[in-house]
C-alpha cells in the first residue's frame, strides 16, 4: 500500500466520523494493492501511488454510480439469478463528475483555514497524517535534554542554532532499520563525544540521581540477534567516529557509506509504510531494561498523588481562564440548540467536567437533569436507565430487560410532552459505555424530543463508536472545548499505571461476595487463599491443582464429592473470584487473581469476625 | 450536591416543584447570549416559521418520492395475497419475498418502512405487533415452534374473521385469511444462520401460515445471495423494488428548497459546498443535509441581527418600518450597502447616512430588487443548466447544484469552463438545440415575471426560425461544390489540391443559415447569463438573506476531534496565547503543559515505551523549566512532585488513548498510535 493510500485512510480516520465508509475504503485499497501487485510486480509502488488519488474518490462516488444504473424500478425477476448479473458499474460516466468534484482533501484544507476557533486550523492536516519514522528510546532522552536546554526567552533562536533537533526527523529517514539500530546502540558514546559542551553539562545533571552511565549503556536489551552481530562488526567504525570531533550527524554518514549496497537495496523499498510493518511485525522491541523498582521512587497511591499535585501551581492560569470564559459564553447557545432538537458533544484536550458542571449550575438549575459519570468504573446503561425510571419518573417496578425498560421510558416521554430531561454525560466514550449496545440505547434516549443530551468525549478514536444509524439518532452538534485542565476526576478511578492500588475496592467486593455464600463455600475459598499465601515465595507456583484441592476439601469435611466442589468453583468463577489455568500436564490449576496483600487483609478480617 | 462518588455514577437532580413550573421559553435563550441583539424575538419566530415551512416541504417531497415505490409495494402485497388465495397449491413452498434495495438511503428508508408498517396495519388486519406479541409469548414457553405459531395464526384469523364485518371494513373483506407480513428492516445485520433456518422452516409451513417477507437492503441486491445459499434463496420468490437514489433525492431537495424564491433564506457558495461535500463524501444522508440546512438557518438568524428582514417580501417591507435606530446603523455598516452608497450621488449619500426615513425607503426598494434578482437568477440558472447539462464532459457540471455553486462563487463567464461550454454549444446539432430551447421556453413560460417575459418570446421566435430552416433547407442544398470532377492526378497533386481546399474552407468559411442562427442563440444565452447570473455579493443587502459562515457549519457538523487533539498537544500556543509558548515548527517549549511534554517525548519512541526512561526524560525537561523560576524547594520534594506530575500526564495520555499498559515487558507501556498523531 502506498503512502498516499495510507494518507487517505488517515484522512478518513481523522476527519470522517463514519466507521463503515472507512472500512469500505480500506477494503478497496487492499483490493487495489493486490491487483496492482499481480499486474506489474516491479513497478508496484508507482502504480499504487498513482491509483491512490482518483480511485479512492471514485470509490467513494461509485455507490452513486451503482445507484444510478438501477434506475429502472420494479423489475419482476422470476429467476433470482438475474440480480447477480445486474450491477455492472459504468464508471466512465461518473468519472467526469468525480473529476469535477474538487479534490476532497483540498476542499477540506481550504475551508479549515478560515476557522478561527477550531484547532484544526493550525495545521491543515498534513502533519497529523504524515508518517514519522521509527523512533528509539534514546531519542527521548536526547529530545528531553534538548527541550530542557531551551531557555525560556529566546526559544526560537536557540532552537535554530541547534542542528540536532532539526536533524532528528531527517536522520533516520533514509536509513535501513539496522543502521538505525547501530546508531542507537552506540548512541551513548556518540552522545558524549559529540554533544556540544553546554548540552553535556545538562545531560549529566539528570543522570546523576539515577544509574551510573556505564550501567545505562549496557543495560540495553539486545533482543535482535542479527543486529547484535552486525553491531560487533561496526564497533570499529564507532570508535573511529568517536574521535571525529564533529557534530553527531557525521556519525550516520560514514556508516552509510560503509554499507552502500545495503543502503541502495533499502532505498528502493524505503517506504514509510514498510517501516510501519517492520516495526510491528517482529515481536522484538528494543528498549532499555530498566524498571521502576531500581528507581527509588515507589508507586504512589492516589491520596499522596493528589497531595503532591495540589502543591503544583498551575501554569497559564490566565490563559486557561480566558479559554473557559470563552466557552461559557456558549452556554445559552447550547441551551437553544438543545431545545431545538440537537444534541451537543464536546471534544478537545482537557477535562470538560468542570465546564459541564458550570453549565449545569448556571443554566440547568431549574430543570430536571441527570449527571452521568461515564468514567465511573461501575457505570452501565442499566444504571442510567434505572436512575431515570426510579428517580426521575418515580417508577418502582422492575423490568425484564434493558430494552423493555427503554421502551417504557420512551413511551413515558412520548406520552407526556411536558416532561423534560437533561442528560449530562461526562466521557460518553468511557470503557463502560463505549459498547455498541450501550451507545444504541443512549442514542435512542437522546433522539427523544424532550430528552436533551450534552456529552463529552476524550478518546482519540471516540467518533468510531458511531455508525450512521447512531449518528442520526444522536443528531450531534460538535463543539471544540480545549481546556487543558487535568483529568483529575476521570483518572482517579482508573487503575493507572504508576498508581499503587490501595486495594480497598477489591477487598470490599471480596467480602461482599463471600458473605452471601454458605459457610462451606467460604471454607473452600479460605482454603485456596491459605494455600496461595503459603506459596507466596514460590516463583513457579501456578496454582492449586483440582485434585489436590478436592483432597484438601474432603479432609476438611467441606465437600463430599467432586461434583459439589465443581459446582462451587463454577460459582466462584462466575464472580471472577478464581481463575483456572491448564498446566503443561493438562491438569487444571486454580488461582485467585487478587493481589496477596488484599488476600491477607481479607483473612485477617475473617478471623476477626469469627 | 456533589457529582463525584466512589459508589455511584448517576446523579439525578430535581428542582423544587415550585421552581419547576417556570420553564424558560426557548426564545429566551435566543437573545440572552448576545447583549446587543436586536429583534431577537421576532428573529426567532421567523426562524421557526421558515424552518417549519422547509421541514414540511422536505417531508412532502420525501413522501412524493416514495409514493410510487410505496404504491407498487402495496400492489405487490395484494397480488401475492391473491396468489395465496387462488392457487395455494401452485405457490407450494414458495415464499414471496421482496426487497427494497437503496443506494445508501438508510435513514430515509427506515422512515419509509415505518410508514409502510402503519399503512399495512390499516390495510391488512394482520399487524406486526400481534405477531411480535405471539413470538414473545412463544419465547416464554421456551419451546417455540412453527406449529404453535401456525396454530396461533389459525386462532387469530378465526377470531378476527367474525369481528371484521362488524367493523365494516370494506378492504378487510377481501383479506379472508390475511398473510403475515414480516418486515426485516435491515437485512444485512441479521445473522445469516438464523435467517436461513427461518426461511427453510417457514417455507415448510407456508400452506398453513402464509408469510410474506419484506427485506430492507441498504447496499445492493447481491447481498441476498451472499447471505443466503442457493438452496435457501431458491425458496424465495424475489421481486425487486428500487427506491430513488439519494443523489437524485438531494437534487430534488435542493431544487425545491434553495433554487426557489419560495424561501427567502439562501446559502452562500462555501456553505453549499460544505454541505454537499459532507453529503457526497461522508454519509449520503439527506437527513444530515437537512440538519445542516437547519443549523445554517439557525446560525443565520442567531448571529445576523438583520436577518429579521429575511422573510417574505411584503412582511419584510412591513418590518422595515419598525426598524430601530440601532438596526439602521447595522444596515449602514453592511459592506454591500456601503459599496452601494459609495456609488450614489453625494447628496443621496448624505441622505442615506443621516436620514432614517430615507434609508428605510431605500431599503425597501433594495429588498425588492433583491427579490427580483433572485427570481430572475433561478430562471436563467435553470435555462443555462438545460444547455450545459447535456454537453460532453460536462464542463459546468452535470448537476444543477454544481452550476449553482460556480455561479455563486464568481462571475461564471470569467471561468474557463464557461468558455469551453459555449464553444461546445456552438457545435450543437439542430434537434438537440431545439429540444433544449423548448425546455427553456417552458421554464420561462411557467413564470409571470415581466422582465423575463420577453425572453420567452425571444425563444419562441428562435424556435420558429429553426422550424423555418427545415423548409428553406432544400433550396440551399444545391451547392454541392465539391464534385468538381475528379480527374486523374498523381499523389502530389492530390495532396496539394486538398490542402488548398482546406485553406479555402478555413478562410472564407461560409456559414449556413443554421449556423448563423445557432450563433445567435448562443449569444443570446450568453447575454442572459451576463445580465442575470451575477454573483450575490454584487447585490446590496445580500447579507440579509445569505448565510456565509461556512466554518461554523464545518466545525459543528463535521468536526475533527483528532486534529484538535493533535493541535492542542503539539502547539499549545494555538490555544493558550502565551508568548512563552511560541515555538518553532515541530518543537515545544519546556514550559508547556505537562501533558504536551509527555506527549512530545513519547513520540520519539517506537512501539514500547520504557516508563523509567520516559519519566527521566520528563524530569529533565521539567526541572530545566523549573530552574528558571525558583530553586527554593528542597530537591527531594521537588522530585516527588515532578514524578507525580509525570504520573498524571501518563494517565491522561492513557485516557486519551495514546498508550496502554502492556505485559510484554515490565514497566513498559505500548503506544497505540503510529506516526505524528
Amino acid at each position: 500500500m502506498s503512502y498516499k493510500c495510507m494518507y487517505y485512510v488517515n484522512v478518513y480516520l481523522a476527519v470522517d466520523i463514519n466507521f463503515s465508509s472507512l472500512l469500505s475504503a480500506l477494503l478497496f485499497l487492499f483490493r487495489l494493492a493486490m491487483m496492482s501487485k499481480l499486474e506489474l510486480k516491479e513497478d508496484r509502488m508507482l502504480e499504487v501511488q498513482f491509483v491512490g488519488d482518483d480511485d479512492v474518490l471514485n470509490h467513494i462516488l461509485d455507490r452513486e454510480a451503482g445507484a444510478k444504473l438501477k434506475k429502472e424500478r420494479t423489475q419482476l425477476l422470476v429467476n433470482t439469478k438475474k440480480i447477480i448479473k445486474k450491477p455492472e458499474y459504468d464508471l466512465e460516466e461518473d468519472d467526469q463528475e468525480v473529476l469535477k468534484d474538487q479534490n476532497y482533501v483540498e476542499v477540506l484544507g481550504r475551508d479549515i483555514q478560515e476557522s478561527l476557533k477550531n484547532g484544526s486550523a493550525a495545521d491543515g492536516g498534513n502533519k497529523v497524517y504524515s508518517f514519522q519514522n521509527r523512533k528509539h528510546s534514546e531519542k527521548m532522552a536526547k529530545l528531553a535534554s534538548e527541550l530542557a536546554k531551551t531557555p525560556r526567552k529566546n526559544v526560537s533562536l536557540s532552537l535554530k542554532n541547534d542542528p540536532e533537533i532539526i536533524n532528528i526527523p531527517q536522520c533516520s529517514k533514509g536509513h535501513s532499520a539496522s543502521d538505525n539500530v547501530q546508531l542507537k546502540n552506540n548512541d551513548k558514546s556518540e552522545f558524549l563525544s559529540t554533544a556540544p559542551s553546554g548540552l553535556k553539562k545538562r545531560l549529566i545533571v539528570p543522570r546523576s540521581h539515577s544509574d551510573s552511565e556505564s550501567e545505562y549503556s549496557t543495560s540495553n536489551s539486545e533482543d535482535d540477534d542479527g543486529v547484535a552481530q552486525e553491531n560487533e562488526e561496526d564497533t570499529n567504525e564507532v570508535i573511529l567516529n568517536q574521535k571525529i570531533p564533529s557534530q553527531n550527524r557525521a556519525v550516520s554518514a560514514p556508516v552509510c557509506k560503509e554499507t552502500p549496497s545495503k543502503k541502495m537495496k533499502r532505498d528502493k523499498t524505503s517506504d514509510l509504510v514498510e517501516e510501519y510493518f517492520e516495526a510491528h511485525s517482529s515481536s522484538k522491541v528494543l528498549t532499555s531494561d530498566r524498571t521502576l523498582q531500581k528507581l527509588k521512587r515507589a508507586k504512589l497511591d492516589q491520596q499522596t498523588l493528589r497531595n503532591l499535585l495540589s502543591k503544583v501551581s498551575p501554569s497559564f492560569s490566565a490563559e486557561l481562564k480566558q479559554l473557559s470564559q470563552q466557552y461559557e459564553q456558549l452556554f445559552h447557545k447550547w441551551m437553544l440548540q438543545l431545545r431545538l432538537g440537537f444534541n451537543i458533544v464536546l471534544y478537545g484536550l482537557g477535562s470538560k467536567r468542570d465546564l459541564l458542571e458550570r453549565f449545569r449550575t448556571t443554566v440547568l438549575q431549574d430543570s430536571i437533569h441527570v449527571v452521568i459519570n461515564g468514567f465511573f468504573p461501575g457505570i452501565s446503561v442499566k444504571s442510567i436507565l434505572n436512575s431515570i425510571t426510579e428517580e426521575v419518573l418515580n417508577h418502582m417496578g422492575t423490568f425484564r430487560s434493558v430494552l423493555d425498560q427503554l421502551d417504557w421510558i420512551v413511551n413515558k416521554f412520548k406520552e407526556d410532552s411536558s416532561l423534560e430531561l437533561f442528560l449530562l454525560i461526562h466521557n460518553l466514550d468511557s470503557q463502560m459505555l463505549r459498547g455498541d449496545k450501550s451507545q444504541q440505547i443512549i442514542g435512542q434516549l437522546s433522539s427523544l424530543r424532550n430528552i436533551y443530551l450534552i456529552a463529552s468525549i476524550d478518546h482519540l478514536n471516540a467518533p468510531l463508536m458511531w455508525d450512521h444509524a447512531k449518528q442520526s439518532l444522536y443528531n450531534w452538534l460538535w463543539y471544540e472545548t480545549t481546556t487543558y485542565s487535568p483529568y483529575t476526576e476521570e483518572t482517579s478511578y482508573e487503575n493507572s499505571l504508576l498508581v499503587k492500588q490501595s486495594g480497598s475496592l477489591p477487598l470490599s467486593s471480596l467480602i461482599h461476595v463471600l458473605r452471601s455464600l454458605t459457610p462451606n463455600a467460604r471454607g473452600i475459598f479460605r482454603l485456596l487463599i491459605k494455600y496461595q499465601l503459603d506459596n507466596l515465595d514460590n516463583p513457579s507456583y501456578i496454582g492449586l491443582s483440582f485434585q489436590d484441592f478436592y483432597q484438601q476439601c474432603r479432609e476438611a469435611f467441606l465437600v463430599n464429592s467432586d461434583l459439589t466442589l465443581r459446582a462451587q468453583l463454577t460459582e466462584f468463577r462466575d464472580h471472577k473470584l478464581i481463575r483456572t489455568k491448564k498446566g503443561t500436564d493438562g491438569v487444571e490449576y486454580l488461582l485467585i487473581p487478587v493481589d496477596n496483600g488484599t488476600l491477607r487483609d481479607f483473612l485477617e478480617r475473617e478471623e476477626e469476625e469469627s | 450536591m456533589a457529582t463525584s462518588s466512589v459508589s455511584k455514577g448517576c446523579f439525578v437532580f430535581k428542582p423544587n416543584f415550585k421552581k419547576r413550573k417556570i420553564s424558560v421559553p426557548v426564545e429566551d435563550y435566543f437573545n440572552k447570549g448576545k447583549n446587543e441583539s436586536e429583534d431577537s424575538k421576532l428573529r426567532f419566530e421567523t426562524y421557526q416559521l421558515i424552518w417549519q415551512q422547509m421541514k414540511s416541504e422536505t417531508e412532502r417531497l420525501q413522501e412524493e418520492l416514495n409514493k410510487n415505490l410505496f404504491d407498487s409495494l402495496i400492489e405487490f402485497l395484494r397480488k401475492s395475497y391473491s396468489g395465496f388465495q387462488k392457487s395455494s397449491r401452485d405457490w407450494g413452498c414458495q415464499i414471496k419475498l421482496r426487497e427494497i434495495p437503496t443506494a445508501a438511503l438508510i435513514l430515509d428508508m427506515k422512515h419509509f418502512l415505518q410508514k409502510l408498517v402503519s399503512q399495512l396495519m390499516m390495510d391488512c388486519c394482520v399487524d406486526e405487533e400481534t405477531k411480535e406479541g405471539s413470538i414473545q409469548v412463544a419465547q416464554k414457553k421456551t419451546h417455540c415452534s412453527m406449529d404453535s405459531l401456525s396454530s396461533w395464526y389459525t386462532n387469530v384469523t378465526r377470531k378476527t374473521d367474525p369481528k371484521m364485518p362488524r367493523k365494516k371494513r370494506t378492504s378487510s373483506s377481501q383479506w379472508q385469511s390475511p398473510p403475515v407480513v414480516l418486515i426485516l428492516k435491515d437485512m444485512e445485520s441479521f445473522t445469516t444462520k438464523v435467517l436461513q433456518d427461518f426461511i427453510i422452516i417457514s417455507s415448510q409451513h407456508l400452506h398453513e401460515f402464509p408469510l410474506i417477507l419484506i427485506f430492507g437492503i441498504a447496499t445492493s441486491p447481491i447481498i441476498i445471495h451472499r447471505l443466503l445459499p442457493h438452496a435457501v434463496s431458491s425458496l424465495l420468490c424475489i421481486e425487486l423494488f428500487q427506491s430513488l437514489s439519494c443523489k437524485e433525492h438531494l437534487t430534488t431537495v435542493l431544487d425545491k428548497l434553495l433554487l426557489t424564491t419560495q424561501f427567502p433564506f439562501k446559502l452562500s457558495e462555501k456553505v453549499l459546498q460544505i454541505l454537499t461535500n459532507i453529503f457526497l463524501y461522508h454519509d449520503f444522508s439527506i437527513q444530515n443535509f437537512i440538519k445542516g440546512l437547519q443549523l445554517s438557518l439557525l446560525e443565520h438568524f442567531y448571529s445576523q441581527p438583520l436577518s429579521v428582514l429575511c422573510c417574505n417580501l411584503p412582511e419584510a417591507k412591513r418590518r422595515i418600518n419598525f426598524l430601530s435606530d440601532n438596526q439602521c446603523e447595522n444596515i449602514r455598516r453592511l459592506p454591500s450597502f456601503r459599496r452601494y452608497v459609495e456609488k450614489q450621488a453625494s447628496e443621496k449619500q448624505v441622505a442615506l447616512l443621516t436620514n432614517e426615513r430615507f434609508l428605510k425607503e431605500e431599503i425597501q426598494s433594495l429588498l425588492e430588487n433583491l427579490h427580483v434578482y433572485h427570481s430572475n437568477y433561478f430562471l436563467v440558472l435553470r435555462c443555462l443548466h438545460q444547455f450545459t447539462s447535456s454537453l460532453p464532459k460536462y464542463p459546468l457540471g452535470r448537476q444543477i447544484r454544481e452550476l449553482y455553486c460556480t455561479c455563486l462563487e464568481k462571475n461564471i463567464w470569467d471561468s474557463e469552463e464557461y468558455v469551453s461550454a459555449l464553444q461546445l454549444l456552438r457545435m450543437l446539432a439542430k434537434d438537440e438545440l431545439m429540444t433544449i430551447l423548448q425546455k427553456c421556453f417552458k421554464i420561462f413560460k411557467s413564470t409571470s415575471e415581466k422582465q423575463l417575459g420577453s425572453t420567452a418570446k425571444r425563444i419562441e421566435e428562435f424556435l420558429a426560425q429553426f422550424q423555418n430552416l427545415d423548409e428553406a433547407k432544400e433550396e440551399e442544398d444545391t451547392s454541392g461544390s465539391l464534385s468538381k470532377g475528379l480527374q486523374k492526378t498523381d499523389l502530389y497533386h492530390l495532396q496539394k489540391s486538398l490542402l488548398e481546399m482546406k485553406e479555402l474552407r478555413r478562410t472564407n468559411k461560409k456559414q449556413t443559415r443554421f449556423e448563423v442562427l445557432r450563433e445567435k442563440v448562443v449569444n443570446f444565452i450568453d447575454s442572459l447569463v451576463r445580465e442575470y447570473l451575477l454573483p450575490p455579493e454584487t447585490q446590496p443587502l445580500h447579507e440579509v438573506v445569505y448565510f456565509t459562515a461556512g466554518h461554523t457549519l464545518r466545525e459543528h457538523l463535521n468536526a475533527a476531534p483528532r486534529i484538535a487533539l493533535h493541535t492542542a498537544l503539539n502547539n499549545p500556543y494555538y490555544y493558550l496565547k502565551n508568548e512563552a509558548l511560541k515555538s518553532e515548527e515541530g518543537c515545544i517549549p519546556n514550559v508547556a503543559p505537562d501533558i504536551c511534554i509527555a506527549y512530545k517525548l513519547h513520540l520519539e519512541c517506537s512501539r514500547l515505551i520504557n516508563l523509567v526512561d520516559w519519566s527521566e526524560a520528563f524530569a529533565t525537561v521539567v526541572t530545566a523549566a523549573e530552574k528558571m523560576d525558583a530553586d527554593s524547594a528542597t530537591s527531594e520534594e521537588r522530585n516527588e512532585i515532578i514524578h507525580a506530575r509525570f504520573i498524571r500526564a501518563v494517565s491522561e495520555l492513557e485516557l486519551l488513548g495514546f498508550i496502554k499498559p502492556t505485559k510484554q515487558k515490565t514497566d513498559h507501556v505500548a503506544r497505540l498510535t503510529w506516526g505524528g498523531c
